[in-house]
């Protein structure tokens, strides 16, 4: 049980500090970072810098027609394990219990059989993401510590949560402490990694779609 | 002083008879007994032809010595043991038991009632049992006394010759609720001021058929049963509450009651979200019940609180989810937050400065290199 004391106790503690603390880091430094005024004269074809960002997200939801018989494959398996970590973290009673008792906020769940059943799709399926960048020699390349250590503290608690669910090869306490400290890695980990792609992807995908847009580079 | 008291010591107990002459005095059938015998070997998890054995290990025990000793504890324990709804063999067994020493339940009292503890250790000298219920406080042995002896003194002497120790509730097994946060008293459990071996039987109170289950094994076997990793016997104490809980298929199906009288409540859904501690508690209660197998605590509508786990006292809050943090996890959340956002603008400005700089430096040299081509 000192385990999971631990595990529930200072550690979890611990890991949401640094989370918090890293997130509004990475997140302050973004906002206060210097810009070079871009003082050139719009496209012809600029839009509304808001439309632009939203069409951009929109747009890069499914790959162009000339990228998509490449890499149809990993835009679904990264769906499905997006969807998948999705339906584990905010629909799962035991997370949701979790969530409400940090911050006062809960809403409805599923059944915990259906959610076992996506999470061992959804283990399968970075599982594949993972078979995937190491067989493509060029994603191989370009892959950093980073990709790998974002895969793994991603695939940790979906795999130990499932251990956990099932009672195997240790008693349901030691399981469920494994299962905790997997997520304090990962919560520690977010903002300092690729992970932190939870809070920016869409930031990004805006100031692309109105920087593009400013440019009037071809939108199709 | 122990001269003294020795003329007024009560007459021991001492009998040749064994459990099966007494049994057969009480008109227990040769048919019960072996059905007894049987129910004990299943609840302890032996093969069916241990029931044989019991049977004849049962019948042949003479009457076993038993000092039974109460430190920081409630008493809790003496009165599960004690409570049947009517008479069983297992309270037989009870009463066949020779109790030389226990505050409660022996007619002796004052010195009389330590001269019976000092006479059953000296006439059964490395073959009489210890039982020990209540925790042992090591911050000040003035904590907790009995006839003027402190209980870590009472406890070495009296386990000093003994041939078991069995431990009986939390307080004794783990320290107990005197050893819950911030342990004023120093609480520890008995196992950790004695070299022998000590069987756990932890609950607040244990289940009456895990005491008188463990009893029946070392009057039967002269051995002491297989036990898990916190020195408890696996026969009781093999499977978590949650796993044998009847009502598990709601968890899985995701229905809980969210409060005490909601209609979940009413329709008996699984008491996860309002704290149960069924998954990680590990003990019979599903499965023996309590009360003569009429129920248990979460048959009666509420959560398991985790009583037989070390520690149960300070596991965040009987009605706090398994899932949820221990303590506020977020106490350091604002701080965090002001610190992130200090340091991320720190950065930024940093780098605007060393930019601003770089800026200048460029300037001045290509101003200087206007000048020497003029």
């Amino acid at each position: 049980m000192e385990l999971l004391d631990f595990a529930r106790g200072p550690a979890l503690t611990f890991a949401l500090t640094v989370f918090i603390a890293g997130v509004v880091f990475r997140i302050a430094s973004l906002v206060f970072m210097w810009r070079t005024r871009d003082s050139s004269v719009g496209s012809s074809r600029e839009e509304p810098a808001a439309l632009a960002a939203v069409k951009e997200i929109a747009r890069r939801m499914w790959p162009l027609p000339t990228y998509r018989h490449r890499s149809l494959f990993q835009l679904i398996n990264g769906y499905i394990f997006h969807i998948g970590l999705a339906i584990i973290v905010f629909l799962l009673l035991p997370h949701i219990l979790f969530i409400k008792d940090l911050v006062g906020l809960s809403w409805g769940h599923l059944p915990n059989n259906l959610v076992y059943a996506v999470s061992i799709v959804t283990l399968i399926s970075l599982i594949a993401a993972l078979v995937m960048r190491i067989s493509n020699p060029a994603q191989r390349i370009i892959s950093t510590f980073d990709d790998y250590f974002s895969w793994l503290v991603t695939f940790l608690p979906v795999l130990t949560g499932l251990i956990a669910t099932m009672h195997l090869g240790a008693r349901y306490e030691t399981l469920l402490a494994v299962h905790i400290l997997s997520v304090c890695l990962l919560l520690i980990y977010i903002p300092f990694g690729k992970i932190m792609h939870f809070f920016l992807v869409f930031v990004t995908r805006s100031q692309t779609g109105a920087h593009l847009s400013h440019r009037g580079a071809q939108q199709l | 002083m122990a001269d003294k008291n020795r003329k007024h010591r009560p007459q021991a107990l001492k009998t040749q008879q064994t459990l099966g002459d007494m049994l057969a005095e009480r008109g227990v059938s040769r048919r019960s007994f072996l059905k007894f015998a049987a129910y004990t070997a299943s609840i302890l998890a032996l093969p069916p032809t241990a029931a044989t054995a019991i049977a004849n290990g049962l019948a042949a025990a003479r009457r076993q010595s038993v000092i039974w000793l109460s430190f920081q504890e409630c008493t809790g324990c003496t009165e599960s043991i004690t409570r049947a709804s009517s008479p069983s063999i297992e309270d037989l067994i009870f009463d066949f038991i020779s109790l030389d020493y226990h505050h409660t339940l022996q007619n002796a009292s004052g010195h009389l009632a330590e001269a019976a503890r000092e006479q059953a250790m000296e006439e059964n000298r490395g073959d009489y049992l210890v039982v020990v219920d209540g925790s042992i406080p090591l911050k000040n042995d003035g904590y907790s006394t009995i006839a003027g002896i402190s209980n870590r003194q009472m406890l070495e002497e009296t386990v000093a010759h003994a041939k078991a120790v069995i431990a009986v509730g939390s307080c004794a097994t783990f320290g107990g609720i005197p050893g819950a946060n911030p342990n004023p008293t120093g609480a520890v459990a008995i196992s950790e001021l004695t070299d022998k071996p000590v069987i756990n039987l932890s609950g607040c109170p244990p289940i009456p058929e895990a005491m008188t289950g463990t009893i029946a094994y070392l009057l039967s076997f002269a051995g002491i049963p297989e036990l898990d990793h916190l020195g408890r016997p696996k026969a009781f104490y093999g499977e978590a509450i949650h796993d044998r809980c009847y009502r598990r298929p709601f968890y899985e199906k995701g229905q809980f009651a969210k409060s005490f009288d909601d209609e979940g409540a009413r329709q008996g859904w699984c008491l996860y979200e309002v704290g149960c501690k069924g998954p990680v508690t590990y003990n019979a209660c599903a499965t023996l019940k309590w009360n003569g197998g009429v129920s248990f605590p979460i048959q009666s509508g509420h959560g398991c609180l985790g009583c037989s786990e070390p520690g149960f006292w300070d596991l965040g809050g009987f009605y706090k989810p398994l899932s949820a943090a221990k303590d506020d996890a977020l106490k350091y959340a604002a701080g965090a937050a002001v610190v992130g956002a200090a340091a991320g603008a720190a950065a930024s400005m940093a780098v605007r400065a060393k930019r601003n700089k770089l800026l200048k430096a460029a300037q001045a040299a290509v101003s200087d290199s206007g000048k020497e081509e003029n």
